[in-house]
């Protein structure tokens, strides 16, 4: 008896090293970023996070260009895609006739499976000269002289990378507020239509039910917009600068590190692209464990959350 | 539940609303059909045998191909998973096998933590850990940082398998005197196998179209690469430095390289999707 209790903990041992080794990976990466961009913090310090000028000649590091580009690009992503995602996730799970159900969901998850680089090369053959056109048909009239709108009409700039970025983020928020809508209990939609509801109002109830859940999507879709690299990389322009156009050619924090770190001479250098992967470390670890909390208290235990129709139910019937 | 307005008032508020709600599907499917109707007819027109068999040509020469970046690919993915799937499959025993552990909920979290890193920092990270040391760009810098974009998806497909296991296996196992390692490995595994392998294959599948944290690690080459301490070419890394490019003919080449790459993650996933809906059904059954 003694011999396999001694062999049952040897097992739990192991596998809990592996088990171990998991967090120790996160938390390597947390401190071989710090690690490494220690001599930028000390010779910066918050100064780095507020400065435009971004000169690896005269060692100028300021870093603003690239959370404005990251920010701004993420921002149109999340705005575009937060609508088209959940009307698709509305239309799969209370529309769509149960045949078209399992296809429709198949072909949104396709989309996701498509490498970055492939969005990149498709992005710069056909949705750029499509942004221009766009862009020059705008540039044509009055809208121009907004500040939204000023530039000349590259192609290559804000407008292609935000427009490349929703068509990347729609089908992972569409694919959680399927999984969120799915998990809202059908009793929630037959207490609306027994009060004589139509389909959008009955949609409604289980959207308000699920809202929580469905505002974890969106926050885990906006994490995948911060951290992607290719597609906005051979899209955004690699430009420097911090402008409010939609047409201007700009830069993101992936980016700069995609373009750059090969040939970073210089520790200085080096070391700041790697405060600028910390960063986004820290913020897409903040981002996406505050959606899978969100997530969780509404896809997990639908059952402990207070209904918030099912009073009025009770009193119709 | 306001009635405010008529009955047909809401009815066609109602109609709208469901109608925007296809418009939508609509508006996501049109970008996915461009994509792959445009990798299709430029990539296939591109390809020829020399895509396959021959090396790049120096710049200037048109025609060559890309064999050593598709075998590069191979290679890295191959030695990817050789360190991840080991790691992914234990720490996922022991988050199923110790549920109720304080180590479980730290390795399930950490799990789900790095599967939300973006592959770029993964990418710098395997930068400090493996190409400053060893001074150079190498394979194995490649496939380290790959690993670590599989290691969760393994991990957590592996715990979910396992719990799927019946009970009265492991009780029949454990009440037979077997031990704990014994029946993990000799009953629950085997049991659990095909749906962990479809875990293997839909971290793949992500992999396969990784290109960020290979621009640093594996870096490129425009020979072949032998062993694992050299710089490694890739198909993805080859694409994007092709379509940067200014040249007719490696654009040409960049088609054909993106054709096959989304021919190679799409089969990829099919696969684990045909998988996963078998064991669906036999679960069922």
């Amino acid at each position: 008896m003694l011999r396999k209790r001694g062999d049952d903990g040897a097992f739990r041992i192991w596998t809990g090293l592996f088990a171990l080794l998991v967090a120790v990976i996160v938390l390597g990466i947390g401190f071989e970023l710090w690690r490494h961009s220690r001599l930028p913090i000390e010779k910066f310090g918050f100064g780095f996070w507020t400065g435009t000028d971004w000169d690896p000649v005269q060692e100028e590091f300021g870093a603003l260009p690239f959370i404005w580009g990251t920010l701004y690009s993420s921002l149109i992503a999340i705005v575009l895609a937060t609508p088209i995602a959940l009307g698709i996730a509305i239309y799969i799970v209370e529309i769509a006739p149960s045949g078209l159900r399992k296809p429709l969901a198949f072909l949104t998850e396709l989309l996701a499976s498509i490498p970055s680089i492939v969005y990149g090369l498709w992005g710069i053959f056909f949705l750029v000269p499509f942004v221009r056109a766009i862009e020059t048909a705008v540039a044509g009239t009055p809208l121009h002289r907004l500040p939204l709108f000023s530039g000349p009409p590259y192609g290559i700039g804000m407008l292609a990378a935000g427009l490349i970025l929703t068509i990347m983020v729609t089908p992972f928020i569409s694919s959680v507020a399927r999984e969120v809508l799915r998990a809202v209990p059908m009793a929630q939609r037959e207490a609306a239509y027994a009060l004589g509801a139509t389909r959008w109002e009955a949609i409604k109830v289980a959207l308000r039910f699920g809202r929580t859940g469905i505002f974890g999507a969106v926050v885990l879709g906006l994490g995948r917009a911060i951290g992607e690299t290719m597609a906005v990389t051979m899209l955004i322009g690699n430009n420097p600068q911090v402008s409010t156009s939609l047409f201007a050619p700009q830069y993101s924090m992936a980016a700069v590190i995609a373009n750059e770190f090969s040939e970073a001479s210089g520790d200085v250098y080096l070391g700041a692209l790697f405060e600028i992967g910390l960063v986004l470390f820290v913020i897409t670890l903040l981002i996406n464990t505050a959606s899978r909390l969100l997530i969780w208290s509404t896809a997990r235990a639908p059952s402990r959350r207070p209904a918030p129709v099912k009073p009025a139910a009770a009193e119709a019937a | 539940m306001t009635a405010r307005g008529s009955a047909a008032r809401r009815r066609l508020v109602s109609s709208i609303m469901t109608g925007a709600c296809a418009c939508a599907v609509v508006v996501a499917l049109v970008p996915l059909g461009l994509v792959l109707a445009y990798i299709a007819s430029k990539g296939i027109g591109s390809l020829d045998l020399a895509f396959f068999t021959q090396l790049p040509k120096p710049h200037g020469e048109t025609g060559g191909g890309m064999a050593n970046a598709i075998v590069g690919s191979l290679k890295l993915i191959g030695l990817a998973s050789a360190l991840a799937v080991p790691v992914g499959v234990l720490s996922g025993i022991y988050i199923a096998e110790y549920p109720g552990s304080p180590l479980a909920s730290i390795g399930r979290l950490a799990a789900d933590v790095l599967n939300g890193i973006p592959s770029i920092v993964v990418g710098i990270f395997a930068y400090g850990l493996v190409v400053l040391p060893m001074r150079r760009f190498s394979a194995i810098a490649g496939a380290v940082a790959l690993a670590i974009m599989m290691v969760p998806i393994v991990t957590r497909s592996t715990e979910e398998l396992i719990k799927l296991v019946p009970a009265s296996l492991r009780e029949a196992g454990l009440a037979l005197g077997a031990t704990r390692a014994r029946v993990t490995f000799g009953i629950i595994l085997p049991a659990a196998f095909p749906g962990i392998l479809t875990g293997i294959l839909v971290a793949v599948s992500r992999i396969a179209g990784e290109t960020a944290p290979l621009l640093f690690t594996a870096f490129n080459n425009q020979f072949w690469s032998p062993g694992i301490d050299q710089p490694t070419a890739s198909l993805t890394v080859q694409i994007y430095s092709y379509a940067i490019s200014p040249y007719d003919d490696l654009h040409r080449q960049a088609w054909a390289g993106a054709f096959v790459l989304v021919v190679m993650v799409l089969t990829i996933s099919m696969l684990a999707r045909l998988a996963t809906r078998r064991l669906e059904r036999m679960r069922i059954g």
